[in-house]
């Protein structure tokens, strides 16, 4: 695998102001707060008609016949076409991962079904009207005849002889197998004196950003435009360009304001290309926007893993290995980039611990389930669960504190080779844990913990200790040569200086609720002796700046970011020329200090960055040589992943009457190297460790026997509420990365990936007197209450460790608050 | 047809509208307001958050016949980016919002529970805005910002307030 070293960058001081590293409230905000912002459905042009979407009611069946007629007589119906119609489409949504060597199996996936449907919710037809209620009545008028065919949604009952077949034409519903592997494996095994093994379920759960997605094309003068609720407004114009057939000038795509995305729309969905062409062909704008029931079918899920795990160790807990083989459900066809997430699981196996030797075998499997694809941490925290799960398991067995036995496979070396062949930038993992203890006082709960039991009371800690592969990436090791990403990987900025001294930023990120416009100001303000509010972001829109790669493995300051830096300091390297030249000093001698260009130790000689810029636009006196204007573009492509760490408890107790679940505290202290505004990160913080709490205890998105969608709505699928959740104590320290001159790694995802074992760990330490040794996700209380049961002799038979597969065996919960009690849980 | 006459934000309207229209639907395409959003079609996720007469509801689960000669306040009307309500400030000040999808539901049902619980515990806080979700932010610094807006001392745990940007 091509893993590249790391190249340090030298690090430089921004100079200027000192608004990196400080807590400034958002830009972005006052718009936000007001209602005034504008996400896509606020959006309406003239002339514009709306779309519904005719969707399967089959998990999987053949389509006999579709009749139209009844929705084209429908008043105020303009159109109504079905894959037949699409015939002239030149290519099906893509799929970028195409791994060296690997047979790798990918079905044709076109906007609308041709001929078979693979899961409910798949796009059959669409009708186009003036009248937005009008439409779904017509859409309700199409006829489609189905026959159906046996269904298979487990994706280890796919695998077995005899399964029904999801694409007859493979033979088999495997998508591909991959293995990355490093180390002698088969030694670690062999002379390891304890060897502990798990079965791991990292169950199926959705993004649920609360924006649903949404789309408007308009057709005009022979160009298209798209306005779509993306993380990846330029990603998205290319493939249209292959969809369609139509080169990319003469297509402009928006992300406007985005409701949030947490990978869920990292993607390009059929309804884009099909609101394109509905709209090309019709010359009247479209607009279609997901109902919450059609979001929950049909945008993609994360997770839906089944991981056998092994460690093998030494009694003394030095692990000599691990090996995780992963299964993972890819639904029935794919999206952007599905099968790759689980080789991100296999990156981080080593976790931050110094395994000598390890193996990661995954197979993918088709079943008849909507698909499946990258939900923030893709693939991260699915490791760091089972990795961290397995080590207690370890520790249980070794009889062996469970902190003291990460702490003697800490890395403590940076860079770190690791033997599946990538390159840990940098770190300080006793740090991060030691400082996480210091605000735990981990004797004091110990004592609060036995006086509680005595009382009846359960509650126990959990711990996890970190790290992750982010700031995608490295364009060769992601490509061919080595990973077999179909993309290039860098990121763009362009840093203008306006004639009178202002500032436009233009980001290739593409930013939904992160904070970009205030953070990449900061960084622009100071390099150029600026204050932020002159310096104005500009993102997600094709039709300005560069090219860029958008927003999504916690890439866009470690990546973006850095572009920014960079093109930023070209910008202040041309404005030190011409001080210079107009102070008659040498370039090297002008500072940034104070918001003005000065010759050092003589502060009376000083420009403002208006003042250069005039000098700049007005070229009547620059040097030699120099071109007119002060403006930059940088494209920056990372010599290495960043790996950002930390070390997270969780307390929680247990009503053990109920089962349920609640957090009493929680503790994060993480490291994303140098922080250019803390309360950005402590915002991605709170916010990653709840959709972690939500996957531990609350969310799980369950299809029955015959493939029909039980948590199709937020009635069902059970987000956490406010109610649900403590307040946070947050920390952080700080080690820079040498792969960039900002010294920054990635939070977006941090708290996500670390969140899932501290708590289901703490659950667990909780129950330990009651003999509950292990829980599959998500700890409901019907669950949880089963355990209990079952460790104590009673009759009901443990759910615990089986995936979520019946009805009543699901987190539903009313108003988004998690069940209080099993018979809230559905059903029992 | 019915025809409904109602106030939004001060304003006067009368509209002729199928009794099957929703007053979020009347709200943001009739109207133009759009800083009212939808989440989820089933009143859990509360986007669509607005005052009714003085009083949070949930738009996308009333009809905009219902709303016939009532009141209505919506984000835009709580205040302006030159002239915030002390709980917009409080939520800029604090870091409560990211994508801003949920924010303005989040805000008025804020309002909503202040004016019937001037100094809440953060527990009201949080199970007063138990109906309102939102994806990003964890809650912590909702229930910050809407504690500080209550000028209440209870803090929540370990975070930090946010500077002033300044020219």
């Amino acid at each position: 695998m091509g893993a590249p070293g790391v190249e340090a960058a030298e690090r430089t001081e921004p100079g200027g102001n000192g608004y990196v590293g400080r807590s400034l409230r958002r830009k972005e905000d006052p718009r936000l707060i007001t209602g005034r912002a504008t996400y896509v459905d606020d959006m309406v042009l003239p002339g514009m008609v709306y779309a519904a979407i005719v969707r399967s009611p089959e998990a999987h069946a053949r389509i006999v016949s579709i009749d139209t007629t009844g929705a084209r007589e429908h008043p105020g119906v303009h159109a109504v076409f079905t894959g037949e119609d699409l015939a002239d489409m030149a290519a099906p949504c893509p799929m970028v991962f195409v791994p060296p060597g690997v047979e790798m199996r990918v079905p044709d996936h076109w906007p609308l079904a041709r001929g078979k449907v693979g899961y409910v919710g798949q796009a059959v037809a669409v009708v186009l009207g003036t009248d937005k209620y009008g439409v779904v009545d017509a859409a309700e008028h199409v006829l489609v005849e189905y026959e159906p065919l046996p269904v298979v949604v487990d994706p280890e009952q796919a695998l077995e002889d005899g399964a029904p077949l999801i694409h007859e034409e493979y033979g088999t519903n495997t998508v591909f197998e991959w293995s990355l592997a490093g180390g002698d494996v088969e030694g670690a095994f062999r002379d390891a004196d304890v060897v502990v093994e798990k079965r791991i379920v990292n169950h199926r759960t959705a993004g649920a950003a609360i924006e649903p997605r949404g789309v408007l094309a308009e057709w005009r003068e022979g160009k298209l435009t798209l306005f779509s609720s993306t993380q990846i407004p330029h990603i998205c114009r290319v493939i249209l360009s292959i969809q369609l057939g139509i080169t990319e000038e003469k297509i402009r795509v928006v992300a406007p304001e985005v409701g949030g995305g947490f990978g869920s729309k990292l993607q390009v969905y059929g309804e884009e290309v099909l609101a394109c062409w509905c709209a090309r062909r019709l010359g009247r704008p479209v607009k279609w926007t997901a109902t919450r029931s059609e979001d929950m079918q049909t945008t993609h899920h994360g997770r839906d893993q089944i991981d056998y795990v092994r460690i093998g160790a030494k009694r003394d807990g030095t692990v000599t290995g691990i090996h995780a083989r992963i299964i993972q459900d890819c639904g029935a066809y794919h999206l952007i980039e599905g099968p790759v997430i689980p080789t991100f699981s296999a990156c981080v196996v080593s976790g931050c611990y110094d395994f000598p030797a390890v193996r990661t075998d995954i197979v993918g499997v088709f079943t008849n389930k909507f698909t499946t694809d990258a939900i923030r941490g893709a693939g991260r925290p699915e490791a760091t669960h089972f990795i961290e799960l397995t080590m207690d398991a370890l520790a249980e067995e070794l009889g062996m504190d469970p902190l003291e036995l990460r702490r003697r496979n800490f890395i403590t070396e940076f860079p770190n080779p690791r033997p599946h062949g990538f390159i840990y930038d940098s770190g300080d993992y006793h740090g991060t844990l030691d400082r996480c203890l210091e605000r735990l006082d981990l004797d004091a709960f110990r004592r609060e913990q036995a006086e509680l039991r005595e009382r009846g009371i359960y509650r126990g800690v959990g711990f996890s200790t970190y790290v992750e592969i982010c700031g995608l990436g490295p364009s060769r090791a992601l490509g061919p040569e080595g990973w077999g990403m179909q993309g290039g990987y860098f990121e763009s900025a362009q840093v203008r200086v306006h004639p009178t001294g202002a500032v436009t930023v233009y980001t290739g990120t593409s930013p939904h609720g992160q904070g970009h416009e205030t953070g990449f100001a900061q960084i622009v303000a100071d390099r150029l002796g600026l204050t932020p509010d002159v310096v104005e972001v500009i993102h997600g829109d094709t039709n300005t700046g560069p090219f860029g790669k958008n927003t999504y493995g916690s890439r866009s300051l470690a990546v973006g970011g850095e572009a920014i830096a960079r093109a930023a300091e070209r910008v202040q390297d041309k404005a030190k020329r011409i001080v210079a030249h107009k102070m008659e000093a040498a370039p090297e001698d002008i500072e940034v200090a104070d918001g003005r260009f000065q010759v050092r130790g003589s502060p009376d000689k000083a420009m403002t960055l208006a003042e250069v810029a005039g000098e700049a636009y007005i070229p009547q006196d620059l040097p030699e040589d120099m071109e007119p204007g002060l403006d930059e573009v940088c494209f920056y492509d990372p010599p290495n992943f960043v790996w950002p760490f930390g070390a997270h408890a969780c307390i929680t107790e247990v009503d053990a009457e109920t089962g349920r679940v609640d957090v009493v505290r929680y503790i994060a202290v993480d490291d994303c190297g140098p922080a250019i505004n803390p309360l950005l990160i402590d915002g991605q913080i709170h916010g990653g460790i709840v959709h972690a709490v939500g996957q531990a205890l609350y969310e799980q998105v369950v299809y029955d026997a015959d493939g029909q969608l039980v948590t199709g709505t937020f009635v069902d699928y059970a987000l956490p509420s406010a109610a649900d959740v403590p307040s946070f104590e947050t920390d952080r320290t700080e080690t820079p990365t040498p792969t960039n001159t900002l010294g920054v790694k990635g939070v977006g995802e941090a708290a996500t990936i670390a969140c899932s074992p501290a708590v289901v760990s703490s659950v667990l330490d909780a129950l330990r007197p009651l003999g509950v040794t292990s829980l599959d996700m998500p700890l409901t209380p019907m669950r949880v209450w089963q355990a209990i049961q079952a460790a104590q002799g009673g009759g009901d038979g443990p759910a615990a460790t089986e995936q979520g597969k019946a009805l009543d065996d699901h987190g539903s919960g009313s108003a988004g608050s998690g069940p209080a009690s099993p018979s809230e849980g559905g059903g029992l | 047809m019915a025809r409904v006459s109602l106030t939004v934000n001060g304003v006067q309207y009368t509209e002729e509208v199928e009794p099957r229209l929703l007053l979020v639907h009347l709200i943001r395409d009739r109207l133009g307001l759009t800083g009212t959003h939808v989440g989820c079609d089933t009143s859990n996720c509360g986007a669509c958050t607005l005052h009714l007469d003085g009083e949070a509801v949930k738009s996308c689960t009333v009809l905009a016949v219902q709303a016939d000669g009532s009141e209505v306040t919506t984000i835009e009307g709580l205040g302006a980016e030159d002239d915030l309500h002390p709980l917009q400030e409080a939520f800029w000040n604090n870091h409560g919002l990211q994508c801003g999808y949920c924010t303005p539901g989040m805000i008025m049902a804020g309002a909503d529970l202040l004016a019937r619980n001037p100094n809440p515990s953060e527990e009201e806080v949080r199970e007063g805005l138990s109906g309102n979700l939102c994806r990003c932010t964890g809650y912590h610094n909702i229930v910050k910002a809407v504690l500080e807006a209550a000028g209440g001392t209870q803090a929540a745990a370990g975070s930090r307030t946010a500077e002033e940007v300044t020219a």
